[in-house]
């Protein structure tokens, strides 16, 4: 939209990946004079909103210099030899996939930041946990926001692998120090997935890069898996697979998710729902489908069977937690709903097509948006009421959201409505693309196979939409609000600085999807096609 | 005086060796008067002097001890110190790595010490672990808790010897430095004088150790008989060659040779002797055999398979790979059983966590012998160099945070750790590095890479099941590594701290502090973990130059 000078852009991107950890060590440090703030607490909270804030910045002016006439491109590229021995390469770029991812992350990541630093303005709120300070809480996110920025810019495999593993620490501190009931258990089971699942990955990625001489995702993409064997193309696929299928979650891998989703304090469930489950699926369009496109098409037919096994899974799940007498967790439920919307992102994965590609790309987006959206809702219903448990909210008869809080409410049902995929909002374009994309899967994808696996993908949406009304049903409405339940706070004006921005672009994806297709479909397009496009 | 004496007996293996090859070239050319005249070699000063400086500082500190003052003893740490820093120096000047001394008289090219490149990083690795483990030592000995004449010398003579292992390329220089670096060892280790656990460790260590000298010394006869030299390089053109009827003498010559170091680089089934040992001897002491005694094992290993032994390499590549694989399940499952509340458990959990490493170091090492060119083999081998590089940072920095942590909680339990970053943040914070980079996960960057350069090796060599075996051993690693490291960051317990704070006020308070040697020590191994994070090149460019 703007131009920007080529070495600005590149210093740019080097900036929305190392500040944050720059940022991270400077947390830790004590705050210089003049910016001591009220109290350290204070001090410290908004340099993470600063930091963050300026990370956005740079992420949007990256967007805005971004050539949209080339969305295909590698832009904003450095390419700096780093481990020679190894043939590692610090060699950072964005294009039309990657830039919406990089944008969402920096945009969430801030919005936490925001949200944390006038929680504490508002309430100051004594530590949930003895003994963790904001300090390291900063810190931690800040290091987070790293990792996954450097996901994805970097184009090295293995700067892949450690971009990838450089969440893991922060995110299991998170949950461990900061988190509900059951903390310890699910911090610990988040990370032995993932780790388990990210070593066979490392060992797939050195197949790829031992085979073909190079560790350059970009190479690697031009060459679309000429220089590999079908059969290293096969297990490179399987390892890799495997590790990014644990982040994603696929089903029958994604057990860690609920309980990590139900353990991790607000801030973390936001950011694991809205950003980190991406790094799973960018890695399938950026890693597999163009590098190992062969092996790709063998397991095809089993990643969306898995994936439509998830959406139905997902949702059944779902609608036995949102029962009445169930028990049900509402942070577990969104967690389950994340298993089935990631299944649509798989699905249109699977499918190998264009439509289906940028489908997941966009349902990736939309999830990011709303799921973020509906984790902090539940996080303030949480702070309001005390608990997430959907009996305990809605007694016999329904919480009446509507009637105690109508702002508070009518988010909560907006989040519900896009969720579920109403046309007009985020939700619904990448699913409706991932399953066009099924309906006519690549070619040698065995066509009758991905229609039956279309069906069900369409019964899911049936389900999702189900419990989720159910849940807005039992959560908002209800009879008038008798007199003995106690006063709910509607909406803060911090809580709607923090999630407005999230609310106006799940209207502005619904209404205007090209706005994002624009840029992933010539990228998607060059991705599928390799050297020959 | 045994480093000293190793110069010695070096030059008169060489003498031998000289005749014996001597006597073989006046058979067929009669060149008797020149061979006897140019016994007289001249030695080169300069290449020798890193494990010269190390003996001849040894002797000086042996001597000294007996003329200062109790008071005034620690005049001698610094003396070591000083000296081992100088052993380092005196590497510089030998950057090139071409220099070699003692060579036959006959022929220039076959040497039984050489200065290469792969002699200079292990080198430096052993003088800067033994320098190291002198800074760990120094408060220890100040509080009386070791002799301290006997001390440095024992610890430099031991250095002495591991430095000159990587140098020698005669099986006779490598038995004799391999001795002189693991004597002096055995007395280290039952050194705390009056404390039972101590010496029996001592003597564990000493009966497996001089078990596997015996076995290793009956190999080297064989392969002596079976080719007529000694000299690496001269044993590996002619085990090619040799005779019919001695063939199976040269292949039980082999093997035993083989058994010998694989005992001494604590490599499973010859692991038993690791954690008593640990944990009897000093702490010090214990972070020295981790890294030092380790990588005296491996460089013995790698020359005798790699430049010794390459006409056998499919029988040791094998054997090595399946050595390897067993070592690290072994060593990692044994370390995530420990439990938290044992006695010694941190030193328990190190000790079996280095058994599990010294399975990763074998890796490479059993990948050279299904290499098919001479690139592919060194590759491989700096592969072993340069995670045994970055093991000995880490190791030796998170031994350096158990001392510190003893200094308080001597009984050194895991559960001791908990909350240490409350107490002492950088220090938590240095271990929590040095946890994550043994483990091999960001922000322990170089920890991560170097499992990466050994991963490649083996999967270049196509050793795929061997790569799946430590893929599995890498999670089993994370998970102790990173539950320890999980008990830093937990709030620490109040009740018992409370009662403990009553207890011991004044002792604690004389501990509080903790002492220069130490933090220099731990400040040290965390800069260079975190540098080498920054430039991973700095040590795996080993794995992608020529060593030898």
């Amino acid at each position: 939209m703007i131009d920007i000078n080529d070495t600005v852009m590149q210093f740019l991107l080097l900036f929305v990946v190392v500040a944050p950890l720059v940022g991270a060590a400077a947390a830790l440090l004590p705050a210089p004079p003049g910016l001591k703030g009220t109290s350290p607490d204070q001090a410290v909270l908004r340099h993470g909103v600063t930091v963050t804030g300026a990370v956005l910045a740079a992420a949007l002016v990256l967007a805005a210099g971004f050539d949209h006439g080339e969305p295909a491109r590698m832009q904003a590229t450095t390419d700096i030899s780093w481990i020679p021995a190894l043939g590692i390469r610090l060699h950072f770029g964005i294009d039309g996939i990657s830039l919406p991812l990089v944008v969402l992350t920096a945009l969430l990541t801030f919005l936490c930041a925001l949200y944390s630093y006038f929680k504490q303005q508002h309430q100051r709120l004594a530590p949930r946990a003895t003994g963790s300070s904001p300090k390291a809480f900063v810190a931690l996110l800040l290091v987070l926001e790293s990792g996954t920025l450097a996901t994805f810019a970097v184009l090295d495999l293995l700067l892949f692998f450690l971009a990838f593993e450089m969440v893991l620490i922060p995110m299991y501190f998170l949950i461990a120090r900061w988190g509900g009931g059951q903390r310890a258990e699910a911090a610990w089971k988040f990370i032995l997935y993932t780790l388990l699942g990210s070593v066979v990955m490392l060992l797939g990625l050195l197949l790829i890069g031992l085979n073909s001489g190079t560790f350059d995702m970009v190479a690697l993409a031009t060459d679309n898996g000429r220089g590999l064997t079908t059969s290293v193309q096969v297990i490179a696929v399987l390892a890799v697979g495997i590790g990014l299928a644990v982040k994603t979650p696929m089903w029958p891998l994604h057990s860690w998710l609920p309980d990590a989703h139900t353990a991790a304090p607000t801030v973390g469930s936001v950011l694991l729902a809205g950003v980190l489950l991406k790094m799973g699926t960018y890695g399938f369009v950026r890693i597999l489908l163009p590098i190992a496109p062969d092996g790709m098409r063998t397991f095809a037919p089993y990643l969306a069977a898995f994936a439509v096994v998830g959406i139905i899974y997902g949702s059944l799940a779902c609608l036995a937690l949102a029962r009445q007498g169930a028990k049900g967790d509402l942070k577990r439920l969104i967690a389950y709903s994340s298993v089935g919307h990631m299944g649509f992102v798989l699905l249109g994965i699977a499918s190998m097509t264009p439509t289906g590609v940028n489908g997941a790309l966009f349902a990736n987006i939309a999830h990011g948006l709303i799921t973020g959206l509906l984790f902090f809702l539940v996080g303030a219903l949480k702070d309001r009421t005390g608990t997430t448990d959907l009996d305990t909210l809605a007694r016999h008869s329904g919480a009446a959201l509507y009637g105690r809080a109508p702002r508070f409410g009518g988010l909560l049902a907006f989040g519900a409505v896009a969720s579920l995929g109403l046309p007009g909002l985020a939700g619904f374009w990448g699913e409706m693309l991932a399953l066009f994309g099924a309906f006519n899967p690549a070619d040698g994808l065995n066509r009758s196979a991905f229609l039956t696996f279309v069906a069900i993908g369409g019964f899911g949406t049936l389900l999702t939409a189900a419990y989720l009304l159910v849940v807005v049903r039992r959560v908002c409405m209800g009879p008038r609000p008798e007199p003995d339940l106690p006063q709910l706070a509607d909406v803060q004006r911090y809580e709607f600085a923090a999630w407005t921005p999230l609310v106006a672009l799940t209207v502005l994806a619904g209404l205007w999807p090209a706005l994002l297709l624009g840029l992933t479909d010539p990228a998607v397009q060059k991705l599928l096609a390799g050297g020959k496009g | 005086m045994i480093a000293q004496g190793t110069i010695a007996q070096d030059m008169t293996a060489q003498g031998m060796t000289a005749q014996g090859s001597a006597a073989r070239v006046s058979a067929a050319q009669d060149m008797t008067a020149t061979a006897a005249g140019s016994l007289v070699q001249s030695v080169d000063w300069l290449a020798i002097a890193p494990p010269a400086i190390a003996a001849a500082v040894g002797l000086i500190v042996l001597v000294a001890d007996l003329f200062v003052r109790d008071t005034r003893k620690t005049v001698l740490a610094w003396i070591s110190v000083a000296g081992l820093a100088a052993a380092c120096l005196a590497l510089l000047p030998l950057l090139d790595g071409d220099r070699a001394t003692f060579c036959l008289t006959t022929d220039a090219d076959v040497c039984s010490y050489t200065a290469d490149h792969f002699t200079l990083v292990i080198q430096f690795l052993v003088l800067a672990g033994a320098l190291l483990t002198a800074l760990l030592s120094i408060s220890p000995l100040k509080d009386k808790e070791l002799p301290e004449g006997e001390f440095w010398f024992l610890l430099l003579s031991s250095a002495a010897g591991a430095a000159l292992l990587p140098a020698s390329r005669d099986l006779a220089t490598l038995v004799v430095a391999l001795e002189v670096a693991s004597l002096p060892a055995f007395a280290l280790v039952g050194l705390k004088r009056g404390d039972r656990r101590s010496s029996e460790s001592a003597l564990k260590f000493f009966l497996s150790s001089v078990t596997a000298t015996a076995v290793t010394l009956l190999g080297v006869s064989f392969v002596y008989a079976a080719t007529g030299t000694l000299h690496l390089t001269e044993i590996a053109t002619q085990l090619t060659e040799v005779d019919g009827q001695l063939q199976t003498l040269a292949r039980v010559g082999v093997a035993l040779t083989l058994v010998g170091f694989a005992f001494k680089t604590a490599a499973v089934p010859f692991h038993f002797w690791v954690p008593d040992t640990y944990i009897g001897a000093p702490l010090p002491v214990a972070a020295y055999l981790s890294v030092v005694g380790k990588a005296v094992g491996f460089t013995g290993l790698i020359l005798v398979t790699v430049v010794a032994f390459p006409s056998y390499a499919d029988v040791w590549g094998p054997a090595l790979a399946v050595l390897a694989a067993l070592t690290m399940t072994v060593g990692n499952v044994a370390a995530l059983r420990q439990s938290a509340t044992r006695a010694y458990s941190a030193v328990r959990l190190l000790a079996w966590s280095s058994v599990g490493q010294a399975g990763f170091l074998l890796v490479p090492i059993a990948a050279a012998g299904y290499a098919d060119t001479a690139a592919d083999t060194e590759k491989a081998i700096g592969a072993t160099v340069a995670y045994a590089l970055m093991y000995a940072a880490v190791n030796l920095g998170a031994f350096a945070v158990a001392a510190l942590v003893a200094r308080t909680r001597p009984l050194n339990r895991l559960s001791d750790y908990r909350g240490l970053y409350a107490t002492r943040p950088l220090t938590a914070l240095a271990l929590g590095f040095f946890l994550l980079s043994l483990a091999g996960l960001p922000p322990g960057v170089i920890g991560l890479f170097a499992k990466v350069t050994v991963f490649s090796a083996a999967v270049d060599a196509g050793l795929g099941w061997l790569a799946v075996v430590m893929a599995a051993n890498v999670v089993i690693a994370l998970v102790y590594y990173l539950q320890w490291t999980a008990v830093l960051f937990r709030a620490p317990e109040g009740v018992t701290r409370g009662a403990e704070a009553r207890e011991g006020e004044a002792e604690r308070r004389r501990h509080a502090a903790a002492p220069a040697p130490l933090t220099v020590a731990i400040a040290l191994t965390a800069v260079l973990g975190i540098v080498l994070s920054g430039a991973p090149q700095l040590v795996l460019r080993f794995s992608a130059t020529v060593l030898f």
